[in-house]
């Protein structure tokens, strides 16, 4: 056994840090099959098959060998929250480093067992031969003691050269039962016995309830249970549409109290009248070689508050039998999660099982953690059945923590060499994370409205450098001096909590849409402009990339109507390089006809990975960028469907080439989220281009259009 | 009250409230997971089945509504061994991203090409008006049925 000081002692990679037994990560079957048991979780990002796939190259076994097992807070190793682009770096590293040991012990004991020394032995799916004649395969050579022990980390991964199943495009392993209406998700599962739960939420945020008389509901045919706790109010009953025709009466008969207190509007600028706390986040007051400033521009960029929207509302699935709860649950993190359900029930956390089942794609903190809290408050109250609750699409939009508003002052000196002297950034915005496992507080929605209410712990920011609110705020361009500040608003009048990207998505729209201003006050081309002030090579090479991909012609000018620009940005200044040329045709509306991007996320382990997250980020940003806002009046949010919530359509799509910079000697950077701040910029940019007209705020409906155009 | 409706060929006897949504009859009474609940509204196409060749939203139906009527879905187009071209064409372009607004645009594409195998881009995309994804798979998903429409032409 290696369980050393030294070992104990070194820093392992990726998430083997913290869950240091191999049979954390990994079992050898009888069969020859490898189950993994990854702590992160599929939110249609494609990671387990890019996990699996590391598994098989590490281990020389065919795909087809290696099973998945649920994360599961009785079995996984705990690896926080899936978010921010981290999954590969964390999951994948640790198994990476996991699957070589484990090859290793397995070789060590087949050349005990064959009587031969390991140079005579090779490994090809899961079988070990010896030159010399005999084999054995993984199944007949493991045992439950061969993992019982510590990573050492000390067995080498295979070098890049070596591949042959990782940094290629293994199609998605989940793909082909979600295209066949398969049961794949959370919502699709089934329990004998199960019952539907619907929550009945104040009408807004301040409501508290006066009166209900339950007892015409309790009635209703097929309901089961009304289960009151302060100011939350709930059905179960046998059938799902029994439960939501109980839900929809207790809504309507229940009364309820509210206060005014929500901004006047949904511009975000109310943001600039809030106490907030302001931390100088970067400073440089190097020598600049101009002479004199020869201009001096300022701007302003906001976005309002906007929604996850997944397109499948949140569920969970519960259980409370002799004191022990189960818990399905989409949620990005299950052992944050178990932890503030604990809070919450006032029981021990080994009372609660939490597993994890995948739900709709997510893009963050959505309502996934709430609705396990409700369908356990549900469980418990009909003890041995299990419980289903399904937000409604008005439950989803009203109360799901959006990505906060966000203001961004931006200001700058051109020097009279076409160089930018000096550059200054404020950020005003509420925190970005409020996810369970939060300090000093429960964030769970309904754990708020009961009687004997948790207070919700205060909205955060995670960090630099990755950052929340300031996230990718200090540029990667170099300029002489610079000022980047952070106002952090803490009280949010809305929920808000981490939406895909963070604030990387207003900040990077700020900084990439501030450099086309000074490229056009310095008579520059605005890809050269770039260039001029970036020395990152890898940066320099994704923007060249794309500038070339899109056949970008120095001093393009748009004819009117049609128009192109450009944004890049290195994600959290740490992860995946991305630049993007769109190109919008503007008539009544913006369109966004076609739209090219080169990344650079380090090693590829699965390239068209990397190229669908890309697309399908541009895609999602074009969205956000020209449509989406929450609405609120003083007293509630009243965007309630899809229709006060109007998404990119079908007819509206572009076509979208990215091109990948695969760096199989660089170690992989995660690529969910690099496509959203170039994005906007790239859309702001390209109106102008067309227009000469500059959009500073998010979203660009046809009404603040024909406001900037006159 | 007990009512016969015909599902994926098969007359299927059912107890529910007449005009329960025929999506919750599709997933809770005859265990069919594949249409899927998005909005309850008719504004997303999560739930979309064929009913008489038509690509109908089921969250939206009273499933009295389709006594006497062919309800087709996902489940009777083809299965992981044997996908249907268009399936298969979605798995050939890896046009998903969570997946879960997939087999509502699977049929809404089945009950176009049904009756229009040579669909412009423009049709295409007129026909999909009903459907949402929220993961921007669009580019994807408009590929996977360009490359299905072909391989049923090449194929008939
Ligand atoms: S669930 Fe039927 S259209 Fe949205
Ligand atoms: S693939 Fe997730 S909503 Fe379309």
């Amino acid at each position: 056994m290696t369980s050393g000081e030294n070992t104990a002692a070194r820093k392992l990679p990726g998430s083997l840090e913290t869950n240091r037994r191999l049979d954390r990560w990994l079992r050898v079957n009888r069969d020859g099959t490898v189950t993994v048991f990854p702590g992160k979780v599929e939110i249609g990002q494609g990671i387990l098959t890019v996990l699996v796939q590391i598994v098989a190259e590490e281990l020389d076994l065919a795909l087809e060998r290696v099973r998945l097992a649920p994360a599961d807070t009785s079995r996984s190793p705990n690896e926080g929250i899936t978010s921010g682009s981290r999954s590969i770096q964390e999951s994948g590293m640790a198994l990476r480093y996991a699957a070589a040991e484990v090859r290793d012990l397995l070789m060590q004991r087949a050349a005990v067992k064959l009587g031969v020394s390991l140079e005579q032995l090779t490994a090809a799916d899961g079988v070990i031969a010896a030159r010399g004649g005999g084999s054995l395969t993984y199944g007949e050579l493991a045992d439950d003691d061969l993992l019982a022990r510590e990573a050492t980390a000390e067995v080498a991964p295979k070098a890049a050269a070596q591949h042959a199943v990782v940094g290629t495009a293994v199609p998605r392993l989940d793909i082909p039962a979600k295209v066949a209406g398969v049961p794949s998700y959370v919502q699709d599962l089934e329990l004998p016995g199960m019952l539907h739960g619907r929550i009945v939420r104040p009408p807004g945020y301040s409501g508290r309830l006066t009166a209900l008389d339950a007892a015409e509901v309790q009635a209703m045919p097929g309901v089961v249970a009304v289960v009151r706790d302060g100011n939350f109010i709930a059905v179960v009953a046998g059938r799902e549409e029994q439960a939501i025709r109980a839900q929809r009466r207790l809504a309507r008969i229940s009364q309820w109290e509210e206060q005014s207190a929500l901004p006047e509007n949904s511009d975000p600028r109310y943001l600039l009248d809030c106490v907030a706390i302001a931390e100088v986040i970067s400073e440089k007051t190097g020598e600049t070689a101009a002479s004199g400033a020869i201009s001096e521009l300022e701007a302003e960029y906001t976005r309002p508050h906007i929604a996850h929207a997944s397109i499948g509302p949140s569920c969970a699935v519960a259980q409370f039998t002799d004191g022990q709860y189960t818990v399905w649950t989409h949620s990005q993190g299950i052992f944050p999660l178990r932890g503030d359900l604990a809070k919450v029930l006032g029981v021990d956390e080994k009372s609660i099982t939490v597993i994890h089942a995948e739900g709709a794609g997510c893009y963050g903190h959505n309502g996934a953690d709430d609705v396990a809290l409700d369908a356990v408050l549900l469980a418990r109250a009909v003890p041995g059945r299990p419980v289903r609750v399904q937000w409604m699409r008005e439950d989803e939009f009203a109360w799901e923590p959006y990505g906060s508003a966000m203001v961004v002052r931006m200001r700058a000196a051109l020097g009279a060499d076409g160089r930018i002297a000096s550059w200054s950034h404020d950020v005003w915005s509420h925190g970005h994370s409020t996810r369970p496992g939060g300090k000093g507080g429960v964030n769970l929605l309904a754990g708020w409205h009961l009687a004997q209410p948790l207070r919700p712990a205060a909205p955060g920011n995670p960090p630099l450098p990755a950052g929340g609110s300031h996230r990718n705020a200090i540029p990667l361009y170099d300029f002489p001096q610079q000022h980047v500040t952070n106002h952090l608003v803490s009280e949010a009048p809305l929920r808000v909590s981490a939406l895909r990207s963070l604030g990387a998505h207003v900040n990077v729209f700020a900084i990439e849409s501030f450099m086309d201003e000074l490229a056009i006050a310095a008579g520059a081309d605005p890809v050269e402009f770039r260039l001029r002030h970036m020395k990152d090579a890898r940066a320099r090479a994704v923007i060249e990339a794309v500038a070339a991909k899109a056949g970008w012609k120095p001093r393009e000018q748009g004819d009117g109507m049609r128009g192109r620009g450009i944004g890049f940005s290195r994600y959290k200044n740490l992860g995946c390089y991305v630049a993007v040329i769109t190109e919008v045709e503007v008539e009544n509306e913006v369109r966004v006809r076609r739209a090219w991007a080169a990344i650079d996320a380090g090693q590829a382990i699965n390239p068209d990975g990397i190229v669908n997250q890309t697309e399908g980020g541009i895609t999602q940003t074009i969205s956000w960028t020209l449509k989406e806002r929450i609405d609120f009046d003083r007293q509630r949010v009243t965007t309630r469907t899809w229709q006060d919530y109007p998404i990119l359509t079908f007819a509206e799509a572009p076509e979208i080439e990215v091109t990948l910079i695969n760096r199989p000697d660089q170690p992989p950077l995660g690529a969910g989220e690099g496509a959203q701040g170039p994005t906007g910029a790239a859309i702001a940019n390209a109106i102008f281009n067309a227009l000469g007209v500059r959009m500073r705020d998010m979203p660009f409906t046809r009404d603040r259009l024909v406001a900037a155009m006159i | 009250m007990a009512l016969t409706i015909t599902v994926n060929g098969t007359p299927r006897e059912i107890t529910a409230d007449a005009e329960t949504p025929l999506l919750y009859v599709l997933r809770n009474d005859l265990q069919l997971k594949g249409a899927r609940f998005g909005c309850g509204a008719g504004q997303c196409g999560s739930c979309m089945v064929i009913v008489d060749g038509k690509a109908v939203q089921s969250c939206d139906v009273p499933v009295s509504a389709v006594a006497g009527k062919s309800v087709i879905t996902i489940e009777n187009l083809g299965s992981v061994e044997r996908p249907h071209p268009l399936q298969q064409a979605f798995i050939d372009e890896q046009a998903a991203q969570c997946g879960y607004c997939v087999s509502g645009i699977i049929m809404t594409a089945k009950a176009l090409l049904d009756v229009n195998p040579e669909p412009g881009e423009h049709e295409i995309r007129a026909a999909l008006a009903q459907n949402l994804c929220r993961c921007g798979t669009h580019a994807r998903i408009l590929r996977a049925i360009r490359r299905a429409a072909e391989k049923m032409r090449a194929a008939t």
